[in-house]
């Protein structure tokens, strides 16, 4: 019972963490039906920046953060402006091409960089974040993740509902004609949109870096994992992305745990067909209506 | 005698047929034929054993390449499961051959068929969708058919790999390069004439009017979803003879190669050569083929020249940079990819020194 319950408790960790990761993800396809391939390679740059930051430039650990985030923020702004920017208005099936190629590009020059060993962060998390109850135990960095997580989950859920940046963004998802002939600057949504998904998948870098370490395949592995989470999801509710991360994390621990290990990592890819061929929109997406 | 035409200068199409030729002057017929002669009378005559090896690696990424071409660039959907597909092309041929002991001719297609069938299963759920489902579900294919290349030890025995049997063609034995030179270039000609023949009937104007709007083409009575998959098992079916015939040639196979990098080369070639042009399959298949080569040589100078003496740099990161570069480049400033280009170059050749 017990290694039950510890298994649960890690799945749910670990899918929140899919579920953060797959919230920039989210984002972009919310304001620009855009499936995003470099997201992976968008986590990646963030736990790198991280990295360079704490163990070369040696800064304090808030410090490194705030500039982190500040760099990931430029970052998804030049993507958006050097490769983006030129396609608006271009069939989306090149605009997906596209993050296809930038993700090849991203990661060939992570590695260049870098090259592909494990790196690791210096041990910065507090003890008293780490909980427990009985024989089970949920580590600092998950802690940490559920708090960050939480405060990202409420402000994007505010940002979309009631700000009027979000509800361009909203607008610009459903008919970027539409939307432009309304005077919405699909420009500037497509930037603000980019450098927010990049800020939210730098952040959750960060944390996938904690827990198992900066290294690029990794972190582009995740990347692709996103797809089956927000696809369980829905692919337009940054809810669903939390709640679909949960289950595949937790479908994925159970059967690591249980069935066979070297199975855990094709699951989530094995309920992604299942899910598109009984609920294609996910648990929380929209159902598309088309009128003529 | 039927007239012979040169050089129109202008749009005289009197009907439909005429509109649909393959070849719209006798010069790029009489080039095509030029070309085919030098192809197979000179070319694995001339070349050293090195360029041949290059050469067929060509022939058979483009077969595979034009599958995907009639995917992405006529039915204008995308698949991130080429490179598994064309896994599982090779791993049907090996089994076939090994265990029932099929001949090359029949293993081939069957090996294409068996790749359609998966392809089948994989594209079916996605199809009830509108939208760039597809992907997804071709993502998916790609992991899951990774994970039951390597697990499936019945039949692809794992990670040792099967060891194919010599190719037989009419009691004739092919080994070695020139043979599969022919045998390459044949299929390939035989997959082009297809494709480009497919593309001129029904089904692949039904395909290209899905491309450009798909609601249109409900309104004028193609039903979407069974061409979608119509179209995604054509290409897998070319994937798997492309992954069947490169089995035979490697002799022996494992699981390793067939990962989301080969896939995602496959759509390098077909943006790179130019969506939506069966020339631009071949172009492309020679392009990222050659600058694979290239790559490894310019490497490999650079380490004898002592430039690059660090070992963690080495031919991957900098292929995979280079590839994704790429892509992008083309996809920001030539959309139609090394195809167009080559129109641009040679219609500036027809019509100088008046070139507007």
């Amino acid at each position: 019972m017990d290694f039950f319950i510890q298994l649960v408790v890690n799945g749910l960790s670990v899918g929140f963490i899919y579920g953060i990761s797959a919230m920039g993800f989210v984002m972009i396809f919310k304001s620009s039906s855009v499936l995003n391939f470099a997201h992976g390679e968008l986590l990646a740059m963030g736990a790198y920046i991280f990295l360079v930051l704490v163990t070369w430039a040696e800064l304090p650990v808030y410090a490194a953060f705030l500039l982190t985030m500040a760099a990931c923020f430029s970052l998804g702004f030049i993507v958006e402006r050097l490769f983006l920017r030129p396609l608006i208005g271009e069939p989306l099936i090149f605009v997906i091409m596209l993050t296809v190629g930038l993700a090849a590009m991203f990661k060939g020059l992570i590695l260049l960089i870098w090259g592909g060993n494990l790196h690791t962060f210096p041990d910065f998390l507090p003890t008293w974040l780490s909980l427990s109850w009985g024989s089970v135990s949920v580590q600092p960095v998950y802690t940490l993740a559920l708090v960050v997580g939480t405060t990202f989950l409420v402000l994007f859920g505010l940002f979309f509902k009631f700000s009027s940046q979000g509800i361009y963004m909203r607008s610009v998802a459903d008919n970027q004609r539409a939307a432009l002939s309304l005077g919405v600057n699909v420009k500037k949504v497509f930037a603000l949109s980019w450098a927010i998904a990049a800020l939210v998948a730098g952040m959750s870098g960060i944390i996938l870096g904690i827990i198992n370490g900066v290294n690029v395949h990794d972190l582009s592995a995740i990347g692709l994992k996103v797809f089956p989470v927000v696809i369980l999801g829905g692919l337009d509710s940054i809810g669903g992305a939390i709640i679909g991360g949960l289950i595949i994390g937790l479908l994925e621990t159970l059967t690591g745990g249980y069935i066979s290990p070297s199975l855990r990592d094709v699951v989530p890819y094995i309920v992604l067909v299942f899910i598109l061929m009984v609920k294609p929109y996910g648990l929380f997406g929209q159902v598309e209506i088309e009128r003529v | 005698m039927k007239k012979r035409v040169f050089h129109p200068c202008g749009n005289f199409h009197e009907n439909y047929a005429d509109q649909l030729k393959i070849f719209e002057t006798d010069y790029g017929r009489f080039f095509a034929a030029v070309g085919l002669i030098v192809l197979f009378g000179l070319a694995p005559f001339i070349s050293s054993p090195y360029f041949l090896y290059i050469l067929n690696s060509i022939g058979i990424a483009a077969i595979a390449a034009i599958g995907l071409n009639i995917l992405i660039g006529y039915t204008g959907q995308i698949s991130l499961g080429h490179g598994a597909f064309f896994g599982v092309g090779a791993y049907a041929a090996a089994f076939l051959a090994v265990q029932w002991d099929i001949p090359f001719l029949l293993s081939v297609p069957a090996a294409g068929l068996i790749t359609a069938l998966v392809g089948l299963i994989f594209g079916l759920p996605s199809s009830r969708l509108k939208g760039l489902y597809l992907t997804i579900a071709t993502l998916a294919g790609q992991f899951i058919i990774e994970y039951v290349l390597v697990h499936w030890e019945d039949v692809t025995q794992g990670t040792m790999g099967i060891t194919l049997p010599k190719a037989n063609v009419f009691g004739l034995e092919i080994s070695g390069d020139i043979p599969f030179f022919y045998v390459i270039f044949l299929a390939l000609l035989v997959m082009l004439w297809l494709a480009v023949n497919l593309v001129r009937t029904k089904y692949g104007r039904a395909f290209i009017a899905i491309r450009d709007n798909d609601r249109a083409a409900e309104g004028m009575g193609i039903p979407i979803f069974p061409y979608k998959l119509l179209a995604f098992a054509i290409s897998s079916f070319y994937a798997g003879v492309a992954g069947a015939i490169w089995a035979y040639y490697t002799v022996s196979i494992t699981t390793e190669p067939f990962n989301l990098g080969l896939s995602v080369e496959y759509i390098a070639m077909v943006i790179i050569g130019g969506m939506g042009n069966m020339s631009g399959a071949i172009f492309g298949a020679i392009f990222i083929t050659g600058l694979n080569e290239l790559l490894r040589w310019a490497i490999d100078l650079m380490m004898n020249m002592g430039m690059v003496t660090q070992t963690g740099l080495n031919l991957a990161p900098l292929r995979e940079f280079i590839f994704g570069l790429a892509i992008v480049l083309f996809i920001l400033f030539e959309p139609r990819g090394i195809a167009e280009v080559w129109r641009i170059i040679r219609s500036s050749f027809r019509l100088w020194p008046f070139s507007y």
